[in-house]
């Protein structure tokens, strides 16, 4: 096979993994914004909330005696998942929810606020240098000729895109065939209508900010584990790809955040090994712009229509 | 309060609609079995008395009782679990939901074996939302999407059904088949509440009638005696 194909293949692995961890948190900002029509700018910072926690986790785990991997994965993945929940639990209650109602712009600023003061708080309570963690999971498989180029497909590539995969057809499953699921989709549509069915809409609100931040922790944990680094600001870009990949898919549209995620995942990657990885984001955001200009509403987004 | 007739009373209720007064102490009792309407012009505080006894808006002033209980400062889907239904004004389906989905939202706090029962019973009223079950609530026609409304509302098995304006944009041929409608679920033992502008077909079907003006109660009487009335005549039914 030559050379050009397989760096393309290595690009596009590349690409789909970041993608995964871009569309995983991406999910969390279309959601909300589907319910309450706000953007969370706090999300980034759940995310590296549930980085930390993993990390912890590990650690935690590690000095009580448990190595068993499948074990560890598991403990850590449900008590990252459980932990920063919470936090996405309670940033709503405390900071969203009793501005409801008002200016829109208010829950916006407060958000800005809860995001400035999550991460002052995780670098106050951790400290300012990166974490650095062990590798639970090392080692890969190589293709391609020897004397040429080799593609390199990691074990945490591969586990981060079936887990991935996973927890994307569990919430399209629990949205489109549970009872909770479609009152999430009709909160979204008619919040109004929906509590004028008896339905506590304060409720299901707070249940999309626990998906959303579920789903972040999940990210949190697989960067923790693929990086190996972690600090209190890697919350900041990651959110702001992820508000990108929303937006660019389309942002109310669940599906719409996996495929912004997933190509802006394979934009950068593309960009940084064919342009420079300086012009990574310059062309991520631009086709952004891009995609506005020609489709305002995102990819598969659809346009407010009020019917009467 | 127990063994009283009404099922529903306002007594002097004031409710905002954004920052206008909107009811100015308005008061009226809905009995048991009863279809009553409540007729009046276009901004005189209809939809905002219906939607205040929902508790959405919440009443600045006055009490609002529902079956003996005081439920004026009760948050609204706390009332819409007790037996009253609405079919709001504009319909309100949820138009990315199946036709389905949206009876199943009627009814989020049965179980399962009664959802079927009740949808099969819809269905029977409404032959055409059968047909129409796994298409999206938005590509129906104004009619359907009427008919609709009120299955969903049906599927909490109210005993208060409120409606605001089923009448509005339907064809005449509709607008005779959903009135029908109306008289066969209050024959099946649902209260009827009905806020109309066509005051003509919806005094004809009800036992009793209110005629609201700028946010008071300005008349009151037996559907039949409205619909003689010399001011209603000339003010509401065009003669």
């Amino acid at each position: 096979m030559s050379d050009v194909f397989l760096q393309f293949t290595q690009q596009l692995i590349n690409g789909l993994t970041l993608g995964s961890i871009y569309a995983l948190i991406a999910i969390g900002y279309t959601m909300v914004y589907g319910i309450i029509g706000m953007i969370n700018f706090a999300h980034g910072e759940i995310y590296m909330i549930g980085a930390y926690i993993s990390v912890i986790v590990i650690a935690a785990l590690g000095l009580i005696g448990i190595t068993t991997l499948p074990l560890v994965l598991m403990i850590t993945l449900l008590a990252t998942i459980l932990v920063t929940s919470a936090y996405g639990w309670t940033v709503e209650r405390i900071a969203y929810r009793p501005l409801r109602g008002g200016n829109r712009l208010v829950p916006l600023i407060s958000a800005i606020g809860m995001s400035i003061f999550l991460q002052n708080y995780i670098q106050l309570s951790q400290g300012a240098r990166d974490v650095a963690t062990q590798p639970l999971i090392s080692g890969g498989w190589q293709f391609g000729d020897a004397d040429g180029f080799q593609i390199y497909l990691s074990y945490m590539q591969v586990i981060i895109a079936v887990v991935t995969v996973i927890f994307m057809t569990l919430l399209t499953l629990f949205i489109h065939k549970t009872r909770m699921g479609r009152a999430s989709r009709a909160v979204s549509e008619d919040r109004k209508m929906a509590n004028l069915l008896g339905i506590n809409t304060d409720q299901v609100i707070s249940m999309t900010f626990v998906i959303g931040a579920a789903l972040a922790a999940v990210a949190g944990l697989l960067v923790g584990m693929y990086y190996g680094v972690v600090n209190a600001y890697i919350g900041f870009l990651a959110g702001l790809k992820a508000f990108t990949a929303a937006v660019l898919g389309g942002i109310g549209s669940i599906p719409g955040a996996m495929l912004g995620g997933l190509l802006l995942g394979i934009t950068e990657s593309f960009t940084s090994a064919y342009l420079s990885t300086e012009y990574k984001d310059v062309v991520a955001f631009g086709l952004l712009v891009l995609v506005l200009l020609v489709r305002p509403t995102g990819l598969l987004g659809k346009p407010d229509i009020e019917k009467v | 309060m127990s063994g009283s007739e009404f099922i529903l009373r306002l007594d002097g209720v004031h409710s905002h609609y954004g920052m206008i007064e909107a009811l100015k102490g308005a008061s009226l009792e809905v009995n048991r079995g009863e279809i009553v309407s409540l007729i009046g012009a276009n901004g005189a505080g209809k939809s905002t008395l219906l939607m205040t006894t929902c508790g959405d808006p919440q009443a600045s002033k006055g009490a609002i009782h529902y079956e003996g209980r005081d439920i004026t400062s009760e948050p609204s889907h706390m009332i819409m679990r007790s037996g009253i239904s609405v079919v709001p004004e504009g319909r309100r389906i949820f138009s990315a939901l199946t036709v389905v989905e949206n009876l199943q939202m009627g009814a989020f706090f049965a179980d399962r074996e009664q959802i079927e029962h009740d949808l099969a019973h819809i269905y029977t009223l409404f032959p055409r939302l059968k047909e129409r079950q796994s298409q999206q609530g938005g590509t129906l026609s104004g009619g359907e999407q009427q008919m609709l409304a009120i299955g969903r509302a049906l599927m909490a098995r109210p005993k208060l059904l409120l409606l605001d304006e089923p009448s509005l944009g339907l064809a005449p041929l509709v607008i005779a088949q959903i009135f029908e409608i109306i008289q066969a679920i209050r024959d099946e033992g649902v209260t009827i509440f009905l806020v109309e502008q066509n005051a003509h077909r919806a005094l004809q079907i009800s036992d009793r009638g209110y005629v609201l003006e700028n946010g008071e109660i300005v008349l009151q009487g037996k559907g039949s005696e409205l619909l003689t009335n010399d001011e209603v005549k000339r003010a509401y039914l065009g003669g």
